[in-house]
C-alpha cells in the first residue's frame, strides 16, 4: 500500500503500474519508468516501500535507495524537490535543552518556527511545542491554558511554560513500541522511523509529556512552504497513519546548527547544547542555575531542564 | 485421510441447517459487510474518520479489545471444573466455552488491527523478518499471549473432537498438559492486557496495581454472564444436553466475581477521593465531569447501577434461581462491565492529557459500524464452531471408513 490516499480509479492505476513493472523487468533494469501510479508512485517504489526494512537494519545502499524514494515521493505528492539526508550522530555528543522560564514571554515564535522547519501538517495544526500559560507561582499543569489568545503577551500575573519532547534518557515511549520503530540515537535524540511505525499509538499513551502526535490523515503542506532540507529520522514528509514528535531538529543540530525553536526565540530563553562538553553553555546553566525538570518523579530522566534567573 | 475428511465434514456441517439458521448467518454477514465498507473508508481516508485525536488517542476499538480479552479468559471457568474437578456436566459444554474463547480472541485481535494506523505493516511484528519488541513492550507480550491462547483453544477442542469423530475416546493423558497450560494462559492474557494499561505512569488513572485483579474479577463476572445466556440459547435451539447444574455453577461464580469487582471499584474510589490529588483528575472526570466536560458521567453511573442491580439479584438465592431473574442479571452484568471496562476504563486515561488539557472523545459512525462488524464476525465464528461441535458431540458426525474410499 502506498502512503497516499487512494483516489477512485485504483484499478486502472494498478494495471498501469503492473505494465510498468513488467516492462521494467523486460528491460532487465530496475530504472523506474517514471509513470505515476498508485498515488503518484511507481509500482517499483511501492513494492520497495512495502518491503523496506527498518532503519537500523538497512545497509548503506538500502538507506540510499530509501532516501531517493522519499525524494521521489515528495516530488510526486507535493511537487517539490527535497533533499533527504542521513547525517549520522556526531561522536562525543549528547544533546540537552534548557529553558529560562523567567524570560519566556509566551510569544510562541518557537512554535511557529518549528511548524515551518519540520514540515508539520498545516491542516491538522500539529505542533511539537506547546506553550502553557499558568498563573504566576502555579505549576499545576491541569490549571494551564493551552490556547491563550490575549491581545498582547505576556499577560500580567501569568507565566509561560514551553513543553515539547524531553528526549528522555529512559524513554517510556521506546519501551512501549511493539516493533522498535522508535528508539534513542547515540546523541540522545529519540527518533521514529516513519516507514516502520505501525501506528498502534501505544507510545502516545506511554509518553508523560504529550509529546507524540499522530498523522490522522496525510499531512498537508503547501509546496512553497516545504522545507526542502530534510533528514530521514526528522522532518521529511511523513506518511499517513504514523506517529511523529520533536527530534531536536536533527537535520540541523547534527550539522552543528541550532534547533529552529532556539533560533526563533526573541527573548533568548532557550539554551541548547552538548551535555558531554564541560564548556558548553548548557553545562554552565546546569551547574550554576536552580534547574528542575517536569515530572521528575516518573523516572524518565528528561534531557530538558527549566530554570529561572 | 481422516483429518481432511474431518475438516470437510465439520465445515459442511457448519453450513447445513434449517432456514432460520441461514437467515441468522445472512444477517450477521450483512452486518460484517456493512462494517467492512465503512472500514474501507477508514483505510482510504485515515483514522481521521474516527473520533480519536492526539489528546484521546485510543477509543472505542481499544475499549472493546480490553473487554473481549476478558470474555476470552472466562472460558477457563468451564475448563477448570471440567478437567480438574472432572465434573461430567461441565465437560459436556466445555467445548462450547472454548469455541467462545476462540471467537472472543479473534474479535480482540481484529479490534487491535482496526485501530492500527498502518495495518499494511502488520508484518513488522513478525519476529526475524520484522522486529518484535519482546519482552520489553507490553503490547508485544499481549500479541504473543493472545496468539498462543488462540492456538491452544483451537488445538485442544480439535483433538478432542477429532477423537470423537473417529469414535474414540480422547487420550486424557495426552491433552491434559495442554489443558493445564491453557488454564494459566487464560489468566495471563487478561493480566497482560491489564498490565498494558497499568504499565504507564504517564496515565495515573491506569497506573494502579489493582488494575490486574480488577480485570480478572470483572472478566469472571461478564464472561459467565455471556456463557449462561449462550448455553440457554443452545439448549433451546438444539437437542444438546445442557445441564442446569452447569448454569447454577456459573451463576455462583459470577455472583462472587461481581461482588469482588464492585468491592475493587469501591476501593479505587476511596483511595482516589479521600485525599483528592492530581491523580484523581481522571476518575473525577469519569464520575463527576471536569472543567465543564462530562460525556462519560451518565454512562459510568448507568454501568454502576446495572452492576449493583445485578449483584443484588444474584445475592438473593431465590431470585438467582429463577431463570428470568438470572437472565436479567446476566444482561445487566454484561452491559455494565462492557461500559466499565470499555469506554469507562480507556477514555478517562486520556482525560485530562498529561499536560492537563481536557478534550473529549465520542465514537463516530465509522467506529460504531466497524465495531458492530467485528462483533457480528465473532458471533458468526462462534455460531459455526458451535454448530460443528454440537453435531460431533452428539455423535451425528462420525467418520466412516467406507466414505474415505471416495474422493472428496
Ligand atoms: S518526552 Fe515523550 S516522546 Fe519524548 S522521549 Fe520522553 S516519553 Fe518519549
Ligand atoms: S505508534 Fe509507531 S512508534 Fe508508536 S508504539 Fe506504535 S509502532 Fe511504535
Amino acid at each position: 500500500m502506498s502512503n497516499e490516499t487512494g483516489s477512485g480509479n485504483d484499478g486502472d492505476k494498478f494495471d498501469q503500474a503492473r505494465r510498468n513493472f513488467l516492462r521494467g523487468i523486460g528491460m532487465g533494469t530496475a530504472a523506474a519508468v517514471a509513470q505515476p501510479a498508485w498515488g503518484g508512485q511507481t509500482f517499483q517504489d511501492t513494492f520497495a516501500d512495502f518491503f523496506q526494512k527498518d532503519y537500523r537494519r538497512m545497509s548503506a545502499e538500502e538507506i540510499e535507495a530509501a532516501l531517493e524514494r522519499i525524494e521521489r515521493k515528495a516530488q510526486a505528492r507535493y511537487d517539490v524537490e527535497i533533499e533527504c539526508q542521513n547525517t549520522p550522530p556526531q561522536p562525543g555528543v549528547v544533546y540537552g535543552y534548557a529553558i529560562n522560564i523567567s524570560r519566556c514571554k509566551g510569544y510562541r515564535d518557537c512554535v511557529h518556527a518549528c511548524v515551518k522547519e519540520n514540515n508539520l501538517g498545516r491542516d491538522s495544526q500539529m505542533q511539537y511545542i506547546r506553550v502553557l500559560e499558568l498563573d504566576q507561582g502555579d505549576f499545576n499543569l491541569e490549571h494551564s491554558d493551552h490556547y491563550y489568545e490575549p491581545e498582547t503577551v505576556p499577560v500580567e500575573g501569568k507565566h509561560y511554560l514551553p513543553v515539547q519532547c524531553m528526549q528522555c534518557d529512559d524513554p517510556p515511549c521506546v519501551k512501549a513500541c511493539p516493533v522498535e520503530a522508535t528508539w534513542m540515537e547515540p546523541d540522545g535524540i529519540v527518533v521514529v522511523d516513519y516507514d516502520w511505525c505501525i501506528g498502534c499509538r501505544y507510545c502516545m499513551a506511554a509518553c508523560p509529556y504529550w509529546a507524540r502526535h499522530f498523522n490522522w490523515t496525510v499531512p498537508e503542506i503547501p509546496a512553497e512552504e516545504m522545507n526542502t532540507n530534510t533528514h530521514y529520522l526528522g522532518n521529511r514528509p511523513r506518511p499517513r497513519g504514523v506517529v511523529e514528535k520533536c527530534h531536536f531538529c536533527i537535520h540541523r543540530t547534527r550539522k552543528g546548527q541550532q534547533p529552529a525553536c532556539m533560533e526563533a526565540c526573541p527573548t533568548g530563553s532557550r539554551i541548547f547544547g552538548n551535555l558531554l562538553d564541560p564548556d558548553s553553555e548548557i553545562r554552565y546553566v546546569l551547574a550554576n542555575k536552580q534547574v528542575f525538570r517536569l515530572k521528575e518523579d516518573l523516572g524518565t530522566e528528561p534531557k530538558f531542564w527549566y530554570y529561572s534567573d | 485421510m481422516p483429518v481432511i475428511r474431518f475438516i470437510f465434514d465439520g465445515v459442511r456441517e457448519m453450513f447445513r441447517g434449517p432456514r432460520e439458521y441461514w437467515i441468522w448467518l445472512a444477517v450477521l454477514s450483512l452486518v460484517v459487510l456493512f462494517g467492512a465498507a465503512r472500514y474501507s473508508q477508514q483505510l482510504t481516508e485515515g483514522l481521521v474518520v474516527t473520533g480519536m485525536s492526539d489528546q484521546v488517542s485510543w477509543g472505542f476499538y481499544i475499549s472493546n479489545f480490553a473487554f473481549l480479552v476478558g470474555i476470552a479468559a472466562a472460558a477457563v471457568l468451564l475448563v477448570i471444573p471440567a478437567y480438574i474437578f472432572d465434573r461430567k456436566d461441565v465437560k459436556e459444554v466445555v467445548l462450547v466455552g472454548e469455541g467462545m474463547a476462540v471467537a472472543a480472541v479473534t474479535m480482540a485481535i481484529l479490534f487491535v488491527i482496526a485501530d492500527l494506523g498502518r495495518p499494511d505493516r502488520l508484518w513488522h511484528m513478525i519476529p526475524v523478518i520484522g522486529r518484535f519488541h519482546w519482552p520489553i513492550s507490553l503490547l508485544a507480550w499481549d500479541v504473543l499471549v493472545l496468539s498462543v491462547y488462540f492456538l491452544l483453544n483451537l488445538a485442544i477442542p480439535f483433538y478432542v473432537l477429532y477423537s470423537r469423530y473417529r469414535g474414540k475416546e480422547p487420550n486424557f493423558r495426552l491433552y491434559f498438559p495442554f489443558v493445564v497450560i491453557a488454564m494459566f494462559w487464560a489468566i495471563s492474557i487478561h493480566t497482560v492486557t491489564a498490565f498494558l494499561f497499568s504499565a504507564n505512569p504517564a496515565r495515573p488513572f491506569w497506573h494502579t496495581a489493582l488494575l490486574g485483579p480488577r480485570f480478572i474479577a470483572s472478566a469472571f463476572a461478564s464472561g459467565p454472564a455471556l456463557i449462561i445466556i449462550t448455553l440457554q440459547i443452545v439448549r433451546k435451539l438444539t437437542s444438546y444436553n445442557v445441564s442446569q447444574t452447569v448454569i447454577d455453577l456459573l451463576a455462583l461464580i459470577m455472583t462472587t466475581a461481581l461482588q469482588i469487582s464492585l468491592f475493587f471499584v469501591g476501593a479505587e474510589l476511596f483511595t482516589d477521593f479521600y485525599n483528592e490529588g492530581a491523580h484523581a483528575a481522571s476518575i473525577h472526570y469519569l464520575f463527576f465531569g471536569l472543567g465543564g466536560f462530562y460525556s462519560l458521567k451518565a454512562w459510568i453511573w448507568f454501568a454502576l447501577a446495572l452492576n449493583l442491580t445485578a449483584v443484588v439479584i444474584l445475592m438473593i438465592h431465590p431470585l438467582r434461581q429463577k431463570t428470568l431473574m438470572l437472565n436479567i442479571a446476566c444482561v445487566l452484568t454484561f452491559v455494565g462491565i462492557w461500559i466499565e471496562k470499555g469506554m469507562g476504563l480507556v477514555i478517562p486515561g486520556f482525560v485530562p492529557t498529561p499536560l492537563g488539557e481536557i478534550f473529549e472523545y465520542w465514537p463516530t459512525s465509522v467506529e460504531l459500524a466497524v465495531a458492530a462488524a467485528i462483533w457480528a464476525f465473532g458471533v458468526l465464528i462462534f455460531t459455526l464452531l458451535a454448530k460443528a461441535v454440537i453435531a460431533i458431540e452428539q455423535g451425528k458426525l462420525r467418520y466412516r471408513a467406507k466414505d474415505a474410499m471416495y474422493p472428496l
